[in-house]
């Protein structure tokens, strides 16, 4: 049995607002019979069209995702469309007092009906990708290139999610968007995307520091490791481990997938590279197994 | 609340005689049965009962009785028995069904160069008999087809296939895990060489399995040790729940009657209320020879995890066959093998009746059940539009 939250249960027990809006403003409709789980969130404006004073679901899905589609009408009613834009499905799951983490798709879904009504109302076009997968489209409005046939996810939608939750692994984007639960195929595809974001989030423009204390220098190297390497490492199944920090010699330890990996050398060159990049010149890192 | 119980091919309730049969050996008559003083030697004797007991209940030799820890070991042990026995065979075969205890190591072991075929089910679930006479050849190690599905109680015609796995000198396996005090087996003038059972699902305690070996059939050990079971199975006896499971099997013997007239007939007055209350259902299975005590009813528009958690208030425990529960996010692979619709897969439901089933459950379920996939289908997007007009 899951783990659910009580207000989980009460909101799967007793949804509020279920149903529909013949006159709403803005409709958004995401998920298919065939993935297991759908949703189609209606809303309605005030006379000013900013202010959303109505939202109503309908939903086809688990506990969790009556749950999540219930407390997404809560949570909005009452925003403007602005503010509405700014829920992300990790508030939707804060709302519930939490969801398992295998469930977490299920408030991805209640974010991304939510985006798609307003980007259709405000007329912002998300075009459509037209190829051809197994059953569906999970996301119909999302563009990019489909990454995951069995349940119709595109890269593009999938990099927004492991972006804003900032996932590191292949199981947790499974868990969030349900991409590579089904056959697997998609999963080294999957990888990739992580590396990508985790290198672009990485790469955005941090400057070194002018002077470093010795203290400051050594909590620096160690945000940097938790912060910009080991996700990277993660994603390929790796690990490090920082053993010591004397002075600029890094010492660390290859740990998983990159222990008595042939190019943990140049692994070890990347680290070292990332370092000397955020926060010394000077440094120098070396591979100690242990 | 006093649960109904509507679960029992996914584990039984101990039965109060097995649990009193089986009570004396933790505390008092807690000796070892392979030790050479009398205190092991009761223990030994009452082992050797049920042994009895079991293979009385199979039409079996008690020679033929192995106790393993469980159905699943029972499924592995036998599978790599005829691996190691016929080892210029690099053949097996399984169907696309079965459980997981057979289908992963069979899976497992064509990573390993094995060539593994998995014959399909046509959609009443039955076994495709003739693609099993094609793709049975001298390569053929094994031949693995489980006696009843776990999840529909479709049963296979296993001595029909034995007898075409034998044509090509393959080893016959079957999984009787849901067969075994639900409908009678005899291996007495069977082609069978070995049959996998467990006793959690005929109200023994779980952890105590069985596998069938025929007498004169190669065997070779999974765990090897001690000599226990003639060094078929090494590890000390899980005595007590030996004994529990000689008890259960005589009690299954008794039950057999009621468990094919009063069980089966409240199984037909569950789905057959349902189907008449409930508009866009299918029973997974409908047409096939299936179990008494079972019924997969596919409930379109709606999805399992949230029938189940809404039953449950009632007290009501089922399962389903739906992705949300299965831990994985497709739904189940023998409805899919099967080519229900995925329409259908995710709101599929499984009752498994019991001897202790009474007909006040059964009318409960029948009673509180179309109000529950009526209010979700109130709320599911695809429930309205197909639904207008119905209530
Ligand atoms: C058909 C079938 N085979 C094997 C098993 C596994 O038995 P056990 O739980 O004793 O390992 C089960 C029970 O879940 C089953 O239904
Ligand atoms: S393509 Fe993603 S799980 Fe099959």
């Amino acid at each position: 049995m899951w783990d659910y939250t009580p207000i989980v249960k009460d909101h799967f027990l007793n949804p509020r607002n279920v149903g529909d809006i013949p006159d709403a403003d803005a409709v958004g409709e995401v998920g298919s019979l065939a993935c297991g789980d759908a949703l189609k969130l209606y809303l309605k404006l005030d006379d000013n069209k900013d202010k959303i004073v109505d939202a109503k679901f309908q939903t086809f899905g688990c506990a969790s995702a009556i749950a999540s589609s219930s407390a997404l009408t809560e949570m909005v009613k009452g925003k403007t469309l602005d503010e509405a834009l700014a829920v992300s499905n990790q508030d939707i799951a804060d709302f519930l007092g939490g969801l398992p983490e295998e469930k977490m798709h299920c408030s991805v879904m209640g974010q991304e009906a939510l985006e798609v009504a307003i980007f259709k109302y405000r007329g912002m076009d998300i075009p459509q990708h037209d190829s051809e997968h197994d059953h569906g489209h999970a996301y119909p409005d999302y563009e990019g290139e489909l990454v995951c046939k069995c349940f119709g996810i595109t890269d593009a939608f999938l990099k927004k999610v492991i972006e804003t939750n900032s996932l590191t692994t292949a199981e947790q984007v499974t868990n969030f968007t349900k991409a590579g639960g089904a056959c697997g195929s998609c999963i080294p595809k999957i990888k990739e995307l992580i590396a990508q974001v985790l290198g672009e989030s990485a790469a955005k423009p941090r400057t070194r520091p002018e002077k470093l204390s010795n203290m400051k220098k050594m909590q620096l190297i160690q945000e940097v490791l938790e912060r910009d390497i080991r996700p990277l490492l993660w994603a390929d199944g790796g690990d490090l481990e920082l053993i010591d920090i004397d002075g600029s010699r890094v010492q660390v330890a290859f740990r998983k997938a990159c222990a008595g990996c042939a190019s943990s050398g140049n692994t070890a060159r990347m680290v070292e590279m990332k370092l000397r990049d955020l926060v010394a010149e000077d440094i120098v890192v070396e591979e100690v197994t242990q | 609340m006093k649960e109904i119980y509507l679960d029992n091919n996914a584990t039984t309730k101990v039965d109060e005689a097995v649990f009193e049969e089986m009570r004396p050996y933790f505390c008092e008559l807690y000796g070892n049965p392979s030790s050479m003083h009398f205190f092991g030697g009761q223990v030994q004797s009452k082992v050797n009962e049920a042994r009895n007991r079991v293979a009385g209940l199979l039409g079996a030799s008690p020679d033929e009785i192995i106790f393993t820890a469980c159905g699943t070991e029972s499924d592995n042990a036998a599978i790599r028995s005829a691996l190691e026995v016929l080892p210029d065979r690099k053949h097996i075969i399984t169907s696309r069904v079965e459980h997981p205890a057979v289908l992963t190591q069979c899976r497992n072991l064509r990573q390993r160069g094995y060539r593994v075929s998995e014959i399909g089910v046509d959609g009443a679930g039955r076994l495709d008999m003739e693609e099993l006479k094609a793709t049975v050849d001298d390569d053929t190690a094994i031949v693995s087809l489980m006696w009843a599905n776990n999840e529909t109680g479709v049963i296979f015609p296993v001595e029909e296939a034995a007898a075409i796995a034998k044509s090509k000198g393959a080893l016959f396996h079957s999984d009787a895990v849901q067969a075994i005090g639900k409908i009678p087996i005899n291996m007495t003038d069977s082609l069978i060489d070995m049959l996998s059972l467990s006793g959690h699902k005929l109200h023994a305690p779980k952890g105590i399995g069985v596998l069938f070996v025929r007498r004169g059939t190669a065997f070779r050990p999974l765990l090897v040790g001690g000599h226990q079971e003639k060094s078929r199975r090494a590890g000390t006896e899980n005595a007590a729940a030996i004994i529990a499971l000689g008890k259960a099997c005589q009690l299954a013997a008794e039950f057999m009657e009621a468990e094919n007239s009063v069980v089966k007939a409240q199984r037909n007055r569950l789905q057959d209320a349902l189907m008449a209350a409930i508009p866009h259902a299918r029973i997974n299975g409908d047409g096939a020879e299936r179990l008494p005590n079972t019924t997969s009813i596919a409930f379109e528009f709606v999805e399992g995890e949230a029938i189940l958690l809404l039953l449950s208030e009632f007290g009501i425990c089922a399962s389903s066959g739906s992705a949300c529960t299965s831990g994985s996010l497709e739904p189940s692979h023998v409805l899919r093998a099967m080519g229900v619709p995925f329409t259908c897969a995710h709101g599929s439901i499984r009752f498994s009746l019991s001897r202790f089933t009474t007909d006040e459950e059964i009318d409960k379920v029948i009673r509180e059940l179309p109000p529950i996939i009526a209010r979700l289908r109130q709320m599911s997007p695809f429930g309205r539009e197909h639904l207008k007009g119905q209530s």
